[in-house]
C-alpha cells in the first residue's frame, strides 16, 4: 500500500520543564528529520524556528509538555502541549516584550519576549489556548510561501 | 566576505571550524538574545554575541547561521562547544568588544541584515 501524506513524517518529542540542559534538543532532532524530507528551504526554517520557540517555551515555564509534528499533504503542523501555569491572559503574552521569564532563563538569553510573536509570524495558522494552573496549547500550522511574503514583509516594521 | 577575512579582521581565534574558512559570510548581526536571533537572522548570517551559553549555539542552528562569533575574550562554555562541534558551527574568539567588531567588518564591507523592501537581490534571504 502507497503511504498517505501524512505517513510521511509523524512525530512528538516529550519535554521537560526546567531541562534547560537538553533544551533544545527535540528542536535540533525535528530540523535533522524534517531536512530528510527536501521541503523548501524557507518552509523548514520556519518551522524549526517556531518550534524552538515553542520547545523553549514549555522548558522555560512549564512543567512537562511536549512538541508534536506532522507533515500533512505540503503543511506541516506542529502542536506544542504542556502541564503547567497556563498564562491568564493571552493578549498581554502576545505583546512584544511581555515575559515572565525566570533569571535562570534570561542569563541564557530567553525573556525577550518574543516567542509567541515570533511563532506567529513563522507559521501561517496560529491558533494558541490556555488555562491557569493546567496549561497551555499553541498549534500551528506552516505551508510554503512565496519568497519576499509575510516574514520579511513584517521585518520592514521592526 | 570569507570566514577567514572575518577571523582576520576581528584578530580572532578559530576555536572550531579550521577547514570551513572559505565560506562565503553574504552579512552580519549582533545579538545577546536568543529570540533577536531567531526574529532578524537570516541563513548564512555571521552572528556576533556576548553571550556564551549552548542556547546561542542551537539558535544559529535553527536560525541557519555561519558562524559565531564570541566578543571581548569571552569563552563558550564546555557544553556550548560539545554543541557547535556537534553540529559543525564555526566558532570565533575575538578579544575586541562587541562594538569595535562589528564596526570592524562593517568597515571592511561585510553588511548587516537588510529588511526586504531594501534589498535589491535576494542573496541574503
Amino acid at each position: 500500500m502507497e503511504p498517505t501524506p501524512t505517513d510521511r513524517f509523524a512525530n512528538r518529542y516529550p519535554i521537560l520543564g526546567g531541562g534547560f540542559f537538553l533544551a533544545g534538543r527535540a528542536s535540533g532532532e525535528v530540523k535533522r528529520r524534517l531536512s530528510e524530507l527536501s521541503l523548501p528551504k524557507e518552509l523548514l526554517r520556519r518551522v524549526v524556528i517556531a518550534t524552538y520557540e515553542a520547545e523553549m517555551n514549555i522548558v522555560i515555564h512549564a512543567v512537562s509538555g511536549e512538541v508534536a509534528i506532522s507533515v500533512e499533504g505540503d503543511a506541516i503542523r506542529v502542536v506544542a502541549k504542556d502541564r503547567g501555569p497556563g498564562i491568564a491572559d493571552v493578549q498581554e503574552a502576545m505583546k512584544l516584550g511581555f515575559s515572565t521569564a525566570s533569571e535562570k532563563a534570561r542569563s541564557l538569553g530567553f525573556g525577550a519576549g518574543m516567542g509567541l510573536t515570533n511563532m506567529q509570524r513563522c507559521a501561517d495558522e496560529f491558533r494558541i489556548a490556555s488555562e491557569v494552573d493546567r496549561g497551555t496549547c499553541v498549534e500551528m500550522t506552516f505551508r510554503p510561501r512565496p519568497v519576499d511574503s509575510k516574514e520579511e514583509q513584517q521585518d520592514d516594521g521592526n | 566576505m570569507r570566514l577567514s577575512e572575518v577571523a582576520e579582521a576581528l584578530e580572532a581565534e578559530v576555536l572550531l571550524g579550521d577547514g570551513l574558512l572559505e565560506t562565503e559570510v553574504a552579512a552580519a548581526g549582533a545579538a545577546d538574545m536568543v529570540s533577536d536571533v531567531l526574529f532578524f537572522g537570516r541563513p548564512g548570517m555571521l552572528l556576533l554575541t556576548g553571550l556564551t551559553k549552548a542556547s546561542v549555539v542551537r539558535a544559529a542552528q535553527v536560525a541557519d547561521l555561519s558562524a559565531i562569533v564570541f566578543v571581548r575574550g569571552k569563552r563558550p562554555d564546555e557544553e556550548a562547544v560539545e554543541l557547535a562541534r556537534d553540529l559543525g558551527i564555526p566558532v570565533l574568539l575575538t578579544s575586541h568588544s562587541l562594538y569595535d567588531s562589528c564596526g570592524r567588518l562593517y568597515a571592511r564591507g561585510l553588511p548587516g541584515v537588510i529588511p526586504a523592501r531594501q534589498r535589491e537581490s535576494p542573496g541574503i534571504q
